[in-house]
């Protein structure tokens, strides 16, 4: 435990202090703090023995909604927009999970992607309002009524970022060691013990989804604001694919391995589009093998001296 | 005589070309402990499930305090006061065994606070207490996955004892138990059971335990409870002796 909290409050004063020496590194570390987040919602699926190829959608769908509230007259202030965009994600997931909570493995894992899929067409598709394969242009908002410049917009936006991340962080680490977040990886254990214990999986495993797809849409909420547009990319499968990399990248033993994860992410992504820009997808590849074969437990496992997946916080 | 808890009625169940049940009927009274016999693949174990919604019946009915849980699933019926422990324990085996029994309990209590961490959880005590039931108080930090299949049955016990059942089934509760834990176990398991009112059905294959434990005994056979009747008549039984106990006469 001391370890972990060492791991944790050293990537924390890490995170704290580089934008301040290389103030040009806060968006790529305010992205990767957003793909954490929604990595982070992956690996509270993970506990449970699923994992969702399609959280792009609940990603995509905050990020959507930034755009349209700030591009009317009554949301543009970043206090307003990451609050209701997460929302908005947290309800899509509502519905979502009503359905996907009953499919379990495979099934679990491909009805997101199929579902995050047809988000994606409707984005492309629906010119008109969405703007299609071209996006929608975010207006930057104000900050507690502040009108700010694009480097202390961005400056502030990462530590806000930040600060939430930490809070999620803490609010999962939490949950997971409650009855809750043990009932839920008893769904990857054994099933039949906890419906005999008279304990429902749908509902433990559909609150999960809920927090998780709430995870997913605070990133895509952020990620909207800070990069100033936003595209179906973000829905699409590789997209979701690029989390669940992450979430295994970083290690699912601990709440510090999604944001570890992103941080690598965003570091491999960055030098090999350098210096391989046309086998960039390959490097990660060898990448995941690497880690797969060698450190199942993520760098998160690597760093604590874990060696299997399933040793978790 | 005490009030019917259990009553399960014309139970009718065919799997494929093999009739698992075939009119099983049995009625358990408050505070019996009723051991089911018979030959092994006989289907006892279905004879479980189907009292417990794991399977549903094709025909007939399980009413348990006066109430019809034929279709209901295994959740509703745990919920209703049913417990069970398997043949093959059902744990959550990545996990320790507090972490099991405070599952349980929580489920019990119904609580899910996330602010509450298991590992503080207010029945902590009562965890220990139900440990020491089966004589595995030694055992809380390890992992289940660790442990060997006897003690993992005994954990499946004191698993499904939390819950608080009013009737609990337990199928071949002392398989994997060592011969001189076997009785020992079987004691304190009967005082719990004793104390917490709770009515007990159970699979057994060993006759020294049925002998001593039961107060009725179901001779499972032909898809049916064949016979019931005390431990002594039905250990006595010739037909017993040769077909279930193998003792030719």
């Amino acid at each position: 435990m001391t370890r972990q909290i060492i791991v944790g409050a050293l990537l924390l004063i890490a995170l704290i202090v580089f934008p301040l020496l290389s103030p040009w590194s806060t968006v790529i570390l305010t992205v990767a703090l957003c793909e954490g987040l929604a990595a982070l919602g992956i690996l509270i699926l993970l506990r449970a023995g699923q994992v969702s190829f399609g959280h792009g959608l609940f990603f995509a769908f905050s990020a959507y909604v930034v755009a349209f509230m700030a591009a009317a007259k009554f949301g543009r202030e970043v206090l307003l927009l990451v609050p209701i965009a997460t929302a908005a994600s947290g309800l899509v997931a509502a519905l979502v999970g009503l359905f996907i909570v009953r499919y379990r493995a495979i099934f679990f894992g491909m009805l997101n992607l199929a579902i995050s899929m047809v988000f994606f067409s409707l984005l492309e598709k629906l010119f008109s309002i969405t703007g299609g394969a071209d996006g929608k242009r975010v207006p930057r908002p104000t900050l507690a009524g502040m009108t700010l410049e694009r480097e202390s917009f961005e400056f502030w936006m990462f530590y806000i970022t930040l600060a939430l991340a930490v809070i999620a962080a803490l609010a999962v680490a939490r949950y997971l060691v409650s009855p809750g977040g043990k009932a839920l990886e008893a769904i990857k254990s054994n099933e039949t013990r906890l419906e005999y214990l008279g304990v429902s999986s749908r509902k433990v495993l559909y609150g999960a989804y809920l927090t998780s797809g709430l995870l997913a849409g605070l990133g895509g909420a952020i990620i909207a604001l800070v990069s100033g547009h936003v595209t179906p990319e973000l829905a699409y499968w590789v997209r979701s694919g690029e989390f669940v990399f992450i979430a295994i990248l970083g290690g699912a033993g601990g709440v510090a391995g999604p944001f570890l994860g992103a941080l690598m992410f965003q570091i491999i992504r960055g030098y090999a589009a350098v210096y391989a820009p046309e086998t960039w997808h390959a490097v990660l590849g060898v990448m995941l093998l690497v880690i797969i074969f060698f450190a199942p437990a993520g760098l998160y496992g690597l760093i604590l001296g874990r060696k299997r997946a399933g040793d978790a916080t | 005589m005490s009030e019917v808890i259990l009553e399960a009625r014309d139970l009718q169940l065919r799997f494929g070309g093999v009739q698992a049940a075939a009119g099983a009927s049995l009625t358990v009274r408050a505070d019996e402990r009723i051991a089911i016999i018979g030959p092994n693949g006989a289907g006892k174990t279905t004879f479980i499930n189907l009292c417990t919604g794991y399977i549903k019946p094709e025909s007939g009915s399980v009413v348990f305090a006066g109430r019809d849980i034929t279709a209901l699933s295994p959740r509703a019926i745990t919920r209703l006061g049913i417990g069970r422990s398997f043949q093959i324990p059902q744990l959550f085996i990545e996990n320790t065994v507090m972490e099991n029994l405070l599952l349980a309990l929580s489920a019990r209590e119904g609580s899910w606070s996330p602010f509450l961490r298991l590992d503080r959880h207010p029945k902590i005590d009562e965890m220990w207490a139900l440990l020491d039931i089966v004589g595995l108080k030694q055992t809380g930090h390890r992992i289940v996955r660790e442990l060997p299949e006897g003690m993992r049955k005994l954990i499946d016990i004191a698993v499904a004892l939390a819950l608080e059942p009013k009737l609990i089934f337990m199928d071949e509760p002392t398989s994997g138990v060592s011969s001189h834990e076997k009785f020992q176990v079987m004691d304190t398991l009967t005082r719990a059971l004793d104390a917490r009112a709770t009515t007990a059905i159970f699979v057994e294959h060993d006759m020294d335990v049925v002998a001593r434990y039961a107060s009725r005994v179901a001779v499972w056979s032909g898809g049916r409870i064949a016979l019931e009747g005390t431990p002594d008549e039905i250990l006595n039984h010739p037909e017993v002796l040769e077909t279930v106990i193998g003792v030719g006469v």
